[in-house]
Order: structure tokens, then C-alpha cells, then sequence
């Protein structure tokens, strides 16, 4: 009797975690097959970009909810349903937004470089997109299957820092022009420990792989630790340096030095209106849900269930899931953090981020180098790998942060 | 030439501009800049990101306010003093009572003194409060600290506009005392502010004080030397971050200040951070004053019976009133000649002189600091250009 429930359960539990893609071949079932794999890239092309589109539309009502939740006021919660009085806790605030802005006029300088200023944001959304191509959003679902996918993604990734140059070169605005001289000088700094954090994982799943990569992770350590690598030393201190590379190449705060709107006005976007500026907008949520993703496929197991009786949800529910807790701690920090000076955010990427990426790799080898080690030297081995992260976190840090304390006052007698 | 005066530390500043270093940077901040504060213009000039140059352009703003109080009565000034520094209409309002009450030497009950400190030292909670959360969403905050700051703001205007009608625009002091009298539910709420004011402090400190990232922005970062202070004429918590002990509830001791037991707290490094600091310390310290005036508040008259209101003609005479307002000495000076309008009437701002030294303290920093900069100088447009 328990046998056949659990074989319903497993088929049940097959069938859900199939059901995009069986719905897809449903659909290009009747084509001929040389046709069909056209058709069925096409569709997934195109989930992937309406799911992310809408994805971006929930993300700004989010932040903003966030933000607001925050800093104690309400938030948008006028618009909901149109001609009915259903406000819906705003949720209808992004259709609005999207209509404003579609409305608005599009004003181009006359001193812009025409070419360029159309260009730019066309570039960053593309390039942006690209990105979501080698992401695993789900045990079988993988738009492209890639043996490079790391190395894709961030190739592709690297290239908006193109975009958002050209933007604030095209706009011939000095607000601009300083944005994209700060824009280029903190991307290239945060490009380095981005990648040098990614190539302990590389090293020790030997795939570049992000299928591979995610397929390493499975399996739990004494039935409820997962193997992902978030739970390494190296690991750990791997995916701290990816998160606040992440949080910089993303331009958010506290990074968000490009667009310092009290300083720069809105940076590159200065002289954007209209719908261009919606599509920067979405670029930039394009560009931290691709990191968050990929943070999240590297570093947190994917698509991996946390506990092995949670299998039975399909695994593209983990991977959303894992997804939005990144970006609710993206849009945390953005509520809390004061914005660093360039000076200091290209010092905390190349005298603090990088060394400590550089520190992690040894670490990893080292990890690597021991991995039979079992029973009670395997605590040494955690010992030795912690020590190795925390000594120089600590050392390194204390370097950073010096002349820098809290100080008590006197008064007058 | 643009060498001269470039002798911060730390700061990398090149002197030399030829064909191969590339030429600097001219950028206009403001009048609409969001950090402006309002309709200031900063003509920087700038080597990569630093400002080598920077040159402060006002009067966007420029009322009249001078001429306007020698062709008006000396209590129609009242009213107008309000708009100067609009967050400050209360102390403004005393600053020239003060100096119209010394012209004609009228004397002033006590109840009403008791109420001035409780306004003023409510003004500086405000103002302070304000500035607290301005300076960190200059500094890149994302609003939350000025939200936080900005909540307990309402509060206390709250409390003003049940005490004399407005909540910016007070229009409260008169000559020999003050419009309205304070009810005991007034006081009460005043006192409860009061009392849950430390606990905002506390949590706003927690929030974002100990900050590194503040820290390591603001520490270092536009340094005021005390000599240049003192010379530039600085006054108010810019001065006192310097070090530099000069308070004028102390050294004027005007109203009952020297019957208030309170401590002047002063900062030894003078930049961005001790201006900061030094002005969530006087809110404690204010916090202290209010809940003494609360205690020792008399009952009585808060008016002298036998001011003047309509047909005021002081005698002959000048006379300077000046108090310590939340910005700095806020002076009012003022020439009789027997008439019912001033013959003369001179504002001195606080804003206004303590901008004076905007270049001195930017040069060799960076777009941001100055930004952080101009926002712990704290001013107010309407008080600058008047």
C-alpha cells in the first residue's frame, strides 16, 4: 500500500518537476522535427524574458514596499485594479509606471552623439539578457547547455560595463561623463574578485559547467547539511566576496557611486527620459537577478532542495526561492547603507576583495588537497581552512579600516 | 596657480595640466542639484574627481529681507524674520525680539523667558534632527535615516502648530513676552516629546553612528582649522566641532540660560564627522534643558503688561540682539530714529558666514565629499540670501 503511494508521489513529484517542459513540447508537438528545436528555443527564449520581465515589474513594487517597510511609511498602495476600487496593496503600481513611461517624451540633447545615446540601453538590456542563457532555473531547465557556462556568463556580464560607458560618453553631459569615468573605474575593479571568488568553485567541482556545477552540490552531510559550498570555509568566504562584488557590479548601494543621485544627479542616466530609462531600469534589475542567480547556482546549491524530504516541491520553486531571499537581502542592504567614495570603493575591491580572493584559492586548494581526510582530523581540516579566511579577514581588515574608530567627546568646563 | 591654498594632506592633488595630464573639468552644481539644499550653486572646477577650484554663487534667493524690515513697523518685521531660516522660526523670532526688547528696553515676564528656552531648545532638537538626516542622505543613505529623522520633525511641529497656528511659520515672539500661552495639555505633550526624545536618539545612533561606511566618509573629510574659525567669524556647532568653546547660552548667558545646568560639548578634529557628532550631542544636551524648563516653569503673566504693540516707537538708539540659534550666532541689529520703522535693520546669518568657508574646507576632496561637506555646514537659502 506505502509502496504504490510513494509511486504516485514520486510520479506526481516527476510530472510537476517536468511540467514546463512538457507543456513546451505540448505546444511544438505538431511541427516537423527539423522545426522543433527551433520553435522550442524560441519558447524558452521567451519565457525567460517575460518571466524575468515580470519578475522585474514584482521587483520594483518590492523594493519599494521594502524600502518603505523600512523606513516606517506605507509605500505605493493606491493603484490596483483599474476603474474598480480594488488597491490590491498597490500591486497594479508597475502597470502604471510602465504606461508613464511608454507616454513620456523621449528627449534626446542635441548635442548627444544620436547614435550612441539609442544605442546604449538597447546594449546593457542584451547584454543583460544574454546572461539569464546559462543559468539552471530548474533540474531540466537550462536555456543553453554550455560546457563554458561560467566563463559565458561572465563574458557577458563584463560587457555592460560597454553600455553603461557609451551612455555616459553619448550624453555629452559632464554629470554623465563623470559617472561613466566612476562607472568604468569601479566595474573593472569589482570585475577581479567577482571572478577570482568564482574559481575555487571552478577548482573543486572541476566543471565550468553551471549544470555541473549545481549537480556537485547534491547530497547531505548526516542527512541534513547540504553539500552546498556556501558550507565550506571556502565557500563561505567565497561567497562574501561574491555577494559584495555582486552588490558592486550591480551599481547598488552601497556601490552605487555611478548613479549617486546626490551628487551626480542620476549619473549615466542624466539625460535619459522615457522609455530608455525604463530600460536602463530593467537592465539594472536584469543585471542583479543574473548575479543573484548565478550567486545562487555557484555558491547555493541551485536548484538543490535544502532537506531531502523537501524534494517533493519541484526544484524551480528552490531556485526562485533562493533567488528572492538574495535580492530581499540586496534591497536590505539599500535601506541601511551610506554610499562609499570611489576612492574607497576601488580600495576596499583591490587591497581587501582581491587579496582575500587570492587567500580563498589557497584555502580551496588546500580543501581540495585534503579531501580524504576523515574522521577526527577532518575537524583539524576545518580548523586550519578557517583560520586561514578569518587571520587575514581580520588582518587585512584592520589595515583597511585604520584612522577609522568611533570617538568620544569632551565638553567644555 | 591653482596650487595656491592646496594644502590638505592625504588628498592627491597634481599641479601639473599639460597636454598629457588633460585638462580639468569645469561642472556647475546647482542651483537645482539635489544637494544643494535649495538654489545654491557650487562652480566647481575638477582634476579627474577633485575639486582643485570651487567657487560658491548665491542669491537665487534674494528677497529684500533688509530693506523690506526698514520700510516696515517694527512688529510687522515679526513675521518676516519667520522666512529667513524657515526651520528655525522660533529662534529667529527671539534673536529679534531680543534685539527690539534691548532698543527699547523693555523687560520681559518670566513665564514668557521660560517659554523661549522651551521653543529654542525644541527649534534646536528640530534643526539638529533635521540636519542628521540630511547629511546621511547626502552621504548615499536611501532615505532611511531622513525618514527616521523626519518622523520625530512632525512631532515636534506638531507641537508648534497647536502653540501658535503654524508649523514652520510661527510668527510667536512679540516685545515684552510671547503671543500665546502654553496650556498644561501643551505642556504635557511637550514634555512627552521630550521624555521619548533620548530613546530616538538612541535608536537613531544604533541605526547608523557607529557606521563604518560613515565613518570612513565623513572622518578626515573637510577639516576646519580653529584659527581659520575663529577668523572667518564661524559661529554655532561648525565652530565648537573645531574645539573652539563658544556658546552664547554660555557667554551671553541671555533669557535665564544661567539658571540651566547644561554642558557644551566640543570636538577636537573639526571635520565632517565632529560637526556631525558634536550636534547629536547637543541634542541630549537640549533634551536636558527642556526637561529643567518643564520643572522650574513659573506661572504668571507671559506678557508685560505694560508693552506697547500698536503705535511702538522706540527712542533713539541702536542696538544688537543676538542669541545662539541651532545654526550658529543668529544677530539682529537695529537703528532707531524715533520712528515707528528701524532706521537701519541688519540681519546677522548664521548660514551665510558659515558658508564662507565652503572652499576652504572642499579643496582637494573629491565631488562626494563636497556634497557631505556643504550638507555639515548646514545651511538654509532663505537665511543665506535673505
Amino acid at each position: 500500500m506505502s509502496a504504490a503511494w510513494t509511486n504516485i508521489a514520486t510520479s506526481a513529484h516527476s510530472l510537476l518537476e517536468r511540467l514546463p517542459l512538457l507543456a513546451r513540447d505540448f505546444t511544438t508537438d505538431w511541427l516537423p522535427e527539423s522545426a522543433r528545436w527551433l520553435a522550442n528555443s524560441l519558447i524558452t527564449i521567451a519565457t525567460v524574458v517575460v518571466a524575468f520581465a515580470s519578475l522585474f515589474a514584482l521587483l520594483t513594487i518590492v523594493e519599494r514596499k521594502v524600502l518603505a517597510r523600512v523606513q516606517n511609511r506605507p509605500g505605493p498602495n493606491r493603484v490596483g485594479i483599474p476603474f474598480t476600487k480594488i488597491k490590491l496593496f498597490g500591486l497594479g503600481q508597475p502597470l502604471a509606471d510602465g504606461i508613464k513611461m511608454l507616454t513620456k517624451e523621449d528627449i534626446v540633447p542635441r548635442a548627444a552623439d544620436q547614435v550612441l545615446h539609442f544605442l546604449a540601453p538597447v546594449a546593457l538590456l542584451a547584454f543583460s539578457i544574454l546572461t539569464f542563457a546559462v543559468i539552471p532555473f530548474g533540474r531540466q531547465l537550462v536555456p543553453l547547455e554550455l560546457d563554458a557556462g561560467v566563463l559565458y556568463f561572465f563574458a557577458a556580464g563584463a560587457a555592460t560595463e560597454l553600455a553603461v560607458f557609451m551612455a555616459g560618453w553619448a550624453s555629452h553631459n559632464k554629470y554623465s561623463l563623470l559617472a561613466a569615468m566612476r562607472a568604468l573605474a569601479q566595474l573593472i575593479s569589482y570585475e577581479l574578485p567577482l571572478l577570482l571568488s568564482i574559481v575555487p568553485v571552478v577548482m573543486l567541482a572541476g566543471s565550468l559547467s553551471t549544470v555541473g556545477i549545481v549537480e556537485k552540490q547534491a547530497g547531505w552531510t548526516w542527512g541534513f547539511v547540504p553539500h552546498w559550498h556556501v558550507f565550506t570555509p571556502w565557500g563561505a568566504a567565497g561567497f562574501a566576496i561574491f555577494f559584495v562584488a555582486a552588490l558592486a557590479e550591480s551599481n547598488r548601494s552601497p556601490f552605487d557611486r555611478p548613479e549617486a543621485e546626490s551628487e551626480l544627479i542620476a549619473g549615466h542616466l542624466t539625460e535619459y527620459s522615457g522609455f530608455k530609462y525604463a530600460l536602463f531600469f530593467m537592465a539594472e534589475y536584469f543585471g542583479m537577478c543574473a548575479l543573484c542567480g548565478m550567486g545562487v547556482t555557484l555558491f547555493l546549491g541551485g536548484w538543490q532542495a535544502p532537506l531531502p524530504f523537501l524534494e517533493i516541491i519541484p526544484s524551480y520553486f528552490w531556485f526562485a526561492a533562493k533567488l528572492l531571499t538574495l535580492l530581499f537581502v540586496f534591497m536590505w542592504i539599500r535601506a541601511t547603507l551610506p554610499r562609499l567614495r570611489i576612492d574607497q570603493l576601488t580600495r576596499l575591491a583591490w587591497k581587501f576583495l582581491v587579496p582575500l580572493a587570492l587567500i580563498n584559492l589557497g584555502v580551496a586548494v588546500f580543501w581540495a588537497l585534503t579531501a580524504d581526510w576523515t574522521g577526527a582530523i577532518r575537524a583539524i581540516r576545518w580548523i586550519v581552512a578557517g583560520a586561514l579566511i578569518v587571520g587575514p579577514f581580520v588582518l587585512i581588515g584592520r589595515k583597511l579600516s585604520s584612522g577609522i574608530a568611533p570617538r568620544t567627546y569632551r565638553y567644555a568646563t | 596657480m591653482i596650487a595656491s591654498g592646496l594644502q590638505t594632506t592625504g588628498a592627491h592633488v597634481r599641479e601639473v595640466h599639460d597636454d598629457f595630464h588633460g585638462d580639468l573639468l569645469e561642472v556647475s552644481m546647482g542651483p537645482h542639484h539635489p544637494s544643494t539644499h535649495g538654489v545654491f550653486r557650487m562652480q566647481v572646477t575638477l582634476d579627474g574627481e577633485t575639486i582643485v577650484k570651487l567657487k560658491p554663487v548665491f542669491g537665487y534667493l534674494h528677497r529684500n529681507h533688509e530693506k523690506l524690515g526698514e520700510n516696515t513697523s517694527y512688529l510687522g518685521s515679526m513675521p518676516y524674520t519667520d522666512r529667513l531660516d524657515y526651520l528655525n522660526s522660533m529662534t529667529n523670532n527671539w534673536a529679534y525680539a531680543l534685539a527690539v526688547e534691548k532698543l527699547a528696553g523693555q523687560p520681559v515676564p518670566e513665564r514668557a523667558e521660560y517659554l523661549r528656552i522651551i521653543l529654542a531648545e525644541l527649534t534646536r532638537l528640530l534643526n539638529h534632527t533635521c540636519l542628521a538626516g540630511f547629511l546621511l542622505q547626502d552621504s548615499g543613505a536611501s532615505g532611511t535615516p531622513l525618514m527616521y529623522a523626519f518622523r520625530e520633525r512632525e512631532k515636534i511641529l506638531d507641537l508648534f502648530e497647536s502653540l501658535s497656528g503654524s508649523r514652520m511659520m510661527c510668527n510667536f515672539q512679540r516685545f515684552g513676552g510671547c503671543r500665546t500661552d502654553a496650556s498644561p495639555e501643551w505642556l504635557a505633550a511637550a514634555k512627552k516629546l521630550t521624555d521619548g526624545y533620548g530613546a530616538f536618539l538612541d535608536e537613531y545612533e544604533r541605526l547608523i553612528t557607529g557606521n563604518e561606511i560613515l565613518m570612513a566618509r565623513t572622518q578626515g573629510v573637510g577639516v576646519l582649522k580653529p584659527d581659520l574659525a575663529i577668523s572667518a567669524g564661524i559661529t554655532g556647532p561648525m565652530l565648537r566641532a573645531t574645539g573652539v568653546d563658544y556658546d552664547l547660552r554660555k557667554v551671553d548667558a541671555y533669557g535665564f540660560y544661567s539658571r540651566f545646568a547644561f554642558r557644551v560639548p566640543l570636538g577636537d578634529h573639526g571635520d565632517t564627522y565632529d560637526r556631525y557628532m558634536i550636534r547629536v550631542l547637543e541634542m541630549r544636551e537640549s533634551i536636558e534643558i527642556l526637561q529643567q524648563a518643564f520643572r522650574d516653569l513659573p506661572a504668571g503673566p507671559i506678557m508685560d503688561p505694560k508693552a506697547k504693540l500698536r503705535g511702538f516707537r522706540p527712542k533713539t538708539g541702536e542696538a544688537y540682539g543676538r542669541i545662539e540659534g541651532p545654526k550658529g550666532e543668529i544677530g539682529f541689529y537695529l537703528i532707531s530714529d524715533g520712528t515707528p520703522n528701524p532706521y537701519r535693520y541688519r540681519v546677522r546669518p548664521p548660514s551665510l558666514i558659515n558658508l564662507t568657508v565652503l572652499e576652504d574646507l572642499c579643496l582637494g576632496h573629491t565631488v562626494a565629499d563636497a556634497v557631505i561637506i556643504l550638507g555639515s555646514i548646514d545651511i538654509v537659502l532663505g537665511e543665506v540670501d535673505r
